[in-house]
């Protein structure tokens, strides 16, 4: 053990770049390190989802003498959901370059568009939802409405909460500008909303098309 | 207005707990005039609970773990003695319904309120120091898990005097647990305290795996980490995978006892089977979540204190993470008698057999590295030795039971019990002791008084030796679980040798209170001045007792394992060719009060939901959005340590080192 002169902020990665394997690097740049914990925290999201696709496999034939998913689900309407959610990754995606050039208006623009989209989405399943309830097939009807209204009902809280982090990123944005510090969040906004997204495939798949 | 709380949820007409209440009432009004009167308050929330220095939050973690430990050992000796006198006709002196609330709140408290805060404060003090670098990774997160740990601890107590606790058992079984049979707010402050606490548990994990596997001093590649640092890694991957299930599942439990959902119901198609699937899903990774990280503990102080490598280091590494992918195959093992069939309990019977493999490597590992060394009998070998030897004796009643035939018999006996006691105490109760012996010179620069430990490690040893092995012999003679009356008057002779056990550890617990302020009031014959009080291996003991702020002022560059131990062996390599060092000035992260606020919230909250109080619920969940929204706009996260202060202060510890 000698000691590394010049004692270095993690912002300083330490070693020559090219020559010292990464693992022997030092401390990892902020950057690296706040985007590497949300990944984690992503991947522990991404758990409490498989619980509860979990649980809904288990159920979802147990209808006790109520409708069937077959029977509750249209596919047209969840379809359109799926499309707004989907393009609404891609506007995201754009808003992020314009995060990385730090261009404000467009950014503005991509993010407001994808806010619009993921709005749109939580408003046709929120019309899915009342449209169910009201017509009696409410959580409380079966384990297998209950475990539907679960599943998909924590991913559209999922998306509402995106929503309002996003509504604040562009607050941060415009009060704070493009510092470090609002970037990196930006970043983990966009993981966090691609993640969604990649939830959303799985419950389409097993939960929309699954259905019998 | 109040929702379901009135004055009818105050258990005036139980003497025992109206008593307990006052005492614990007066002590703490007494401790809150002491500080208010002495004017300390200005000291404690600037030094301490704004801190997010990770020192100050592990010490804040095994303060709370020992706070919480005499609860649950109030809880441990009630149900001893109850069950030493309610025989036949006696009927003891705890009626069912109290002492069903005692069963529960014990293992509750003693997992998640005990044995987690002790592992997680150890990762939190031990984990950088190791690794040579100056804080975790995200150290306000830091604050804010731990606090939310003390918000769950809070709710768990407040049900002692403030309604009830469940009835449930410590992992709330459905359908017991629903709404149906347990209609009280005894659930619900299971369910709340564990959710709200279980959150920081899990941020903890984020925390302490990204600051292993991102945050290291250079040239320190993965093999050359010290092994608690592996063990801590794999302990923290396994909170991050299994506590979202955890979290999962009583969101579920919750939605059918608030919403009236059907997951784990009779009736309407739920499953109540699933749910002990999906918290044993949680469950067995727990347990190894709390033992490895005190592996780990028990591999560093064999090596110190023989003065030789750990044995086998590659081994230990390849056995520790055999054991954290391992744990998520043997869940099923809980409840071989579900019904799953011959095929299923074989398999996981037999993966269950196959983690005594690597937890066998890691004992012969720590037996070689004993075999020739000089060996320094000093409190931490003593708990260590003693947990090798209980543990062995945990392990194989353990594999016992994992032949699923025999677990037909033992399922819920006493047997169970005095087993996985013989690993919870003899491993992660050992462990914890054995590590904040080892490591309170490093947080406060004074040894323990040593006579003193010794004497609480006997207490221990015997007690736990006392109060279990009878429980396995009436285990095998039928006695079950839970039992608050007994018609066989052959068992009462070994439950009252299990109270004398209870009385020994009792003794422990007031003998590890009376070295602390012992230690505490001598402590000036016991400084440690070298920052290296046992000829330590790796590199916190580099640095003084208690490091600064900073921990290293200069990041060390490490060249291989045990990079202090290396490097004491070349003296002149400490001082590199004496050339003057330069300091430069230091990025530390300010105070905050976020996590102490957050969890004030998050408490409020949580006792307004376990009451339904949907107004104040609405309060508190407003007044965490807000705390969380001016965190986000807090821009002066950092202060700057001058490089002319941390010169001064480096100057000053190494003349006073003597080494230097």
């Amino acid at each position: 053990m000698s000691v590394v002169e010049g004692a270095l902020s993690p912002e300083h990665a330490l070693g020559d770049a090219a020559s010292v394997p990464l693992s022997l690097r030092g401390p990892a740049p902020t950057r690296v390190v706040a985007g590497f914990g949300f990944w984690l925290f992503l991947l522990s999201d991404i758990l409490i989802f498989a619980a509860l696709f979990a649980a809904y496999a288990v159920l979802s034939g147990e209808t006790a003498g109520g409708p069937t998913g077959a029977q509750l689900f249209e596919t047209r309407h969840v379809f359109i959901e799926t499309a707004c959610l989907l393009a609404s990754s891609v506007t995201c995606g754009f808003g992020s370059l314009a995060v990385q050039r730090t261009d404000r208006s467009s950014t503005y623009f991509w993010m407001a568009v994808t806010f619009v989209l993921g709005a749109t989405f939580l408003r046709l399943e929120a019309s899915e939802f009342t449209s169910m309830v009201a017509s009696g097939a409410g959580p409380s009807h079966s384990a297998f409405l209950s475990a539907f209204f679960a599943l998909v009902g924590t991913h559209g809280l999922h998306v509402t909460v995106g929503l309002a982090w996003l509504v604040v990123m562009l607050l941060q944005v415009a009060t704070l500008g493009f510092q470090p510090m609002v970037t990196r969040r930006f970043f983990c906004f966009a993981l966090f909303w691609h993640a969604l997204d990649i939830v959303w495939v799985g419950v389409f798949t097993i939960v929309y098309l699954g259905a019998h | 207005m109040f929702g379901r709380l009135t004055w009818a949820a105050i258990p005036f007409d139980q003497p025992i707990v109206i008593v307990t209440s006052g005492v614990v009432g007066a002590m703490l009004a007494a401790i809150l005039l002491l500080v208010t009167v002495k004017g300390w308050w200005p000291y404690l929330w600037r030094e301490w609970l704004t801190s997010v220095d990770h020192k100050r939050i592990g010490v804040m973690y095994m303060v709370l773990g020992l706070v919480m430990l005499v609860r649950g050992f109030s809880d441990a000796i009630m149900m001893r003695s109850q069950q030493a006198l309610a025989v036949a006709g006696a009927a003891g002196y705890l009626p069912p319904e109290h002492y069903d609330q005692i069963f529960s709140a014990h293992g509750t408290i003693m997992i998640f309120f005990v044995a987690m805060p002790f592992v997680l404060g150890l990762m939190n003090f031990a984990v950088p120091l190791q690794l040579g670098v100056r804080d975790v990774a995200f150290p306000v997160l830091n604050s804010v898990s731990f606090w939310l740990t003390a918000s769950g601890v809070l709710l768990v107590n407040l049900s002692l005097f403030v309604g009830e606790f469940a009835r449930t058992g410590w992992l709330a079984y459905p359908p017991l647990s629903e709404l149906a049979y347990s209609p009280g707010v005894g659930v619900d402050y299971y369910l709340w305290s564990l959710q709200i606490s279980g959150l920081g548990t899990l941020l903890s994990g984020i925390n302490l795996t990204t600051t292993i596997l991102k945050l290291r001093a250079p040239g320190m590649g993965y093999s050359r980490m010290p092994i608690f640092c592996w063990t801590a890694l794999a302990s923290n991957l396994l909170i991050v995978a299994a506590f979202p299930v955890l979290t999962a599942t009583f969101a579920m439990l919750l939605l059918d006892r608030y919403c009236d959902f059907h997951f784990f119901t009779t009736e309407l198609g739920g499953n109540p089977m699933m749910y002990v699937n999906l918290i044993w899903i949680w469950g067995h990774p727990e347990v190894y979540i709390l033992i490895l990280p005190a592996f780990g503990v028990f591999s560093e102080v064999v090596a110190t204190f023989s003065g030789k490598p750990l044995f086998g280091y590659r081994s230990m590494v390849v056995a520790t993470m055999a054991i954290c992918v391992l744990s998520f195959l043997v869940w099923l093992h809980h409840f071989f008698t579900m019904g799953a069939g011959a095929d299923v309990n074989g398999f996981f019977g037999i993966a269950t057999m196959i983690i005594a493999v690597p937890t066998g490597v890691k004992i012969f590992n720590w037996l070689f590295t004993l075999y020739g060394g000089k060996i320094r009998f000093s409190v931490p070998i003593y708990w260590t030795l003693g947990f090798m030897v209980t543990f062995v004796i945990g392990g194989m009643t353990g594999v016992m039971m994992a032949i699923p035939p025999a677990d037909f018999v033992l399922h819920n006996s006493l047997f169970l019990i005095a087993h996985f006691h013989n690993t919870a105490i003899g491993g992660v109760v050992f462990g914890a002791m054995a590590g904040y012996t080892y490591w309170f010179p490093k947080a406060f620069g004074f040894k323990l008084n040593e006579r003193l430990g010794k004497a609480v490690f006997w207490c221990w040893f015997i007690g736990f030796y006392l109060a279990f092995m009878p429980l396995y012999a009436l285990g095998l003679m039928g006695a079950t679980r839970r039992m608050q009356h007994y018609s066989n008057p052959e068992w009462q002779p070994f439950m009252l040798v299990a109270l004398a056990g209870a009385v020994f550890i009792l003794l422990g617990i007031l003998l590890t209170v009376v070295q602390l302020v012992v230690s505490i009031r001598t402590r000036n014959q016991n400084r440690d001045l070298t920052g290296d009080p046992w000829n330590g291996r790796t590199l916190e003991w580099s640095i003084p007792s208690p490091p600064p702020a900073w921990n290293f002022a200069l990041l060390p560059q490490v060249e291989r394992t045990d990079a202090f131990w290396m490097a004491k062996q070349r003296p002149a390599a400490l001082h590199e060719s004496g050339a003057p060092k330069t300091y430069t000035s230091l990025h530390l992260p300010r105070s905050n009060p976020t996590g102490v606020l957050l969890a004030f919230c998050g408490t409020v909250l949580g006792f307004a939901l376990i009451w339904r109080i949907w107004w104040l619920a609405a309060l508190g969940l407003f007044g965490a959005i807000l705390v969380a929204l001016v965190q986000a706009w807090r821009t002066d996260q950092e202060i700057l340590v001058p490089a002319a202060e941390v010169e001064a202060f480096e100057r000053t510890s190494a003349s006073r080192r003597s080494f230097a």
